[in-house]
């Protein structure tokens, strides 16, 4: 059941992913987006994250999405016509096919392979306590990084976006 | 449940703090000052280095802080001074072209400081968190900093590839680390190389993940064949970030190289050394052989600063103590002589950076003799002559590869310097006896860019000269390592 859950959490993923590179509409490509963010949070949600899970949600699919829709509704993109050839097409679906060969080879390969020792998650695991804990003690450096780093990002976002500085 | 705090070592990290404060108080300071402030952003920026370089300067006795996460030692020490070096002399050779290009703004240099706080990080950084969270601060201050001068196109569009590529490549970095932690179960290195030496580890995984982190940072050193982006993004960003760019990211890059590869991962039986060998003669060759066919002066540096790469991870692939100290010698005279380099470029290429081509050069010992010799110095010591620091630095490379018994590599390394030398000496004779096509005022160099050209002149006499001390300091770092 489980199991289950799992391959058709992670298919409807991947389709999604795929789907949103692919379609014309922004409107369309940014709700596939969204669909993709929420099957993430269900992956999550079934390794024991669960704060993850709930964070991905409100952030990403919540948040940042209701963003992304409404730039996409201000600018009033329209659809455009493919400039892209049909040789660029063909270059770019051989390129994208000698990858995903690739790779499937390294899965096959690592799926074969045994973890040496996976140890069971304890029964606090992914809790917003247990995530705490940890955030305040043993991470307690990056977190301070990760602080530095949003600030630097929203500095950068103001100067490349401002109309004049 | 009591939380039990873990202690909290200030002073491991206080470089870093430093920097952020200064550049919060760069943050504040264009707010309050508006546009009266442009000079003072400057002198401001360069306090808090010297500040922070002075906390670098303090002796450390070798410790790891943060439950394992950071690590204080020599050769962190080391290469934080030679990052900060490379910010300081980035911050007075902008002082006078950002003033021109009108973006002498507090965020452009407090933007260099963030990036800076990254790379301190990384050289410290003993856990692959640390690690991947510095690499992204440096990589996005980075990413705003090569589009800065918005209104060229050049620069938008090194930007936008260089963000592009860039989170591509953070991808393969983050999928490199997940693998390696499936595998071993830890993210700290030493607790990677535990697992890895008792065997506790599955080799696949960790094969596949220490390939991918080898992408991931293969591509922020520009090594071939990770390399595509850096021609465009060094050529559209402006010049002093081209110069901030080649040289304290790639230290950075490369002290993460040594922490993982010759700590860590060295403990499994794969031939990682072989593998960079071989990443280090491509880089060398296409760097070089690009180089060769310029005719624009700054895309000229941009394919030279991939060949440095290279010879510098010639020392990382001998992988014995002298490998190592000669990899930290060479960033520290790359550092010195590849930014002055850039600032004389930066004059010379004036307004809009419109005359970068070899031509612009030409007749320039007429107009700026002293400007001139110093570029001739920088430009040799760029080559490998002697009695210039380049020279010495490339020599120490190469021994240590031939003590290492990589013969190969060493011939490889000495046929691309002689090609090296070539288009260093074309641009030389271009400045001495070329007629320049047309009359143009002479440039006059900022109180700024002249004291970063005077010191970089001094290192690179000094260290090519007497290198004995610096060997030593360098063998020193390594020894705590």
């Amino acid at each position: 059941m489980e199991l289950l859950i799992f391959y058709g959490l992670g298919l409807l993923a991947l389709f999604a992913a795929a789907a949103m590179i692919m379609v014309r509409q922004p409107v369309t490509s940014a709700l596939l987006l969204i669909l993709n963010m929420f099957c993430l949070s269900g992956l999550y949600a079934m390794l024991g994250a669960h704060l993850i899970a709930i964070l991905q949600l409100l952030v990403y699919a919540g948040a940042i999405m209701v963003l992304v829709l409404f730039v996409i509704m201000l600018l009033n993109l329209r659809e455009k016509k493919g400039i892209v050839s049909k040789h660029q097409i063909a270059l770019q679906t051989a390129g994208v096919a000698v990858f995903g060969v690739f790779m499937a080879v390294i899965a096959a390969r690592l799926h074969t392979s045994q973890l040496p020792n996976p140890k069971a998650v304890t029964a606090s695991f992914g809790t917003v306590g247990a995530v705490g804990r940890v955030l305040f003690t043993d991470y307690i450096l990056p977190f301070e990084i990760a602080s530095i780093l949003l600030l630097a990002a929203i500095v950068g976002a103001v100067i490349l976006a401002k109309s004049k500085v | 449940m009591p939380i039990v705090t873990p202690f909290i070592d200030l002073t491991a990290v206080a470089p870093e703090i430093v920097l952020s404060v200064f550049a919060c108080l760069l943050l504040f300071a264009s707010v309050c000052m508006k546009n009266h402030g442009a000079a003072a952003n400057t002198w401001l920026a360069i306090t808090g280095v010297i500040v922070a370089g002075w906390y670098a300067f303090c002796p450390v006795t070798a410790h790891s802080a943060f439950t394992g996460m950071y690590e204080a030692d020599k050769f962190a020490q080391i290469f934080k001074i030679i990052i900060l070096l490379g910010t300081g002399l980035t911050i007075l050779i902008s002082s006078k072209y950002s003033e021109d290009e009108k973006i002498n703004h507090g965020e452009y240099y407090a933007l260099l400081l963030f990036a800076t706080v990254g790379m301190l990080l990384m050289v410290a950084s003993s856990d692959m968190i640390t690690l991947f969270l510095g690499l992204e601060l440096l990589s996005i201050c980075l990413y705003v900093l090569a589009g800065y001068t918005r209104t060229r196109a050049e620069s938008n569009e090194a930007a936008l590839k260089y963000f592009l590529l860039g989170g591509f490549a953070a991808g393969f970095l983050l999928y490199g680390m997940a693998m390696i932690y499936g595998s071993t179960g830890h993210t700290d290195l030493a607790g990677i190389g535990k697992a890895v030496s008792h065997g506790a580890f599955n080799k696949m995984y960790l094969t596949v993940g220490a390939i991918m982190l080898l992408v991931g940072l293969g591509f922020k050193l520009a090594a071939v064949p990770f390399h595509q982006w850096t021609p465009d993004v060094y050529q559209g960003s402006p010049i002093p970030i081209t110069a901030f760019m080649s040289a304290g990211p790639k230290a950075a890059v490369l002290a993460a190289l040594i922490r993982v590869y010759e700590g860590s991962v060295s403990y499994m039986h794969v031939d990682w050394l072989a593998w960079l060998g071989v990443l280090a003669v491509m880089t060398m060759t296409v760097g070089n052989v690009a180089a060769l066919v310029q005719n624009d002066v700054k895309r000229m540096l941009a394919f030279s600063s991939i060949s440095h790469a290279g010879y510098a991870m010639v020392g990382l692939a001998a992988a014995n103590k002298q490998g190592i100290a000669s990899v930290i010698i060479y960033m520290l005279v790359y550092t010195l002589m590849n930014i002055a380099a850039f600032g004389v470029l930066a004059l010379v290429a004036r307004k809009n950076e419109q005359r970068t081509k070899m031509q612009d050069f030409a007749g320039f010992a007429y107009s700026n003799p002293f400007l001139a010799i110093a570029m001739t110095i920088l430009a040799f010591s760029l080559a490998g002559i002697p009695p210039m620091a380049g020279f010495m630095a490339k020599f120490y490379v190469f021994m240590s590869a031939m003590q290492a018994g990589l013969y190969w590599l060493v011939v490889a390394a000495v046929i691309n310097s002689a090609i090296g030398i070539y288009y260093y000496l074309r641009f030389t004779v271009s400045m001495y006896m070329r007629e320049p096509e047309e009359k143009l005022p002479p440039v006059t160099a900022s109180p700024a860019l002249l004291i970063a050209i005077v010191v970089s002149l001094i290192g690179v006499l000094v260290i090519g000269v007497v290198p004995a001390d610096y060997l030593d300091m360098a063998g020193r770092a390594i020894l705590s390592f």
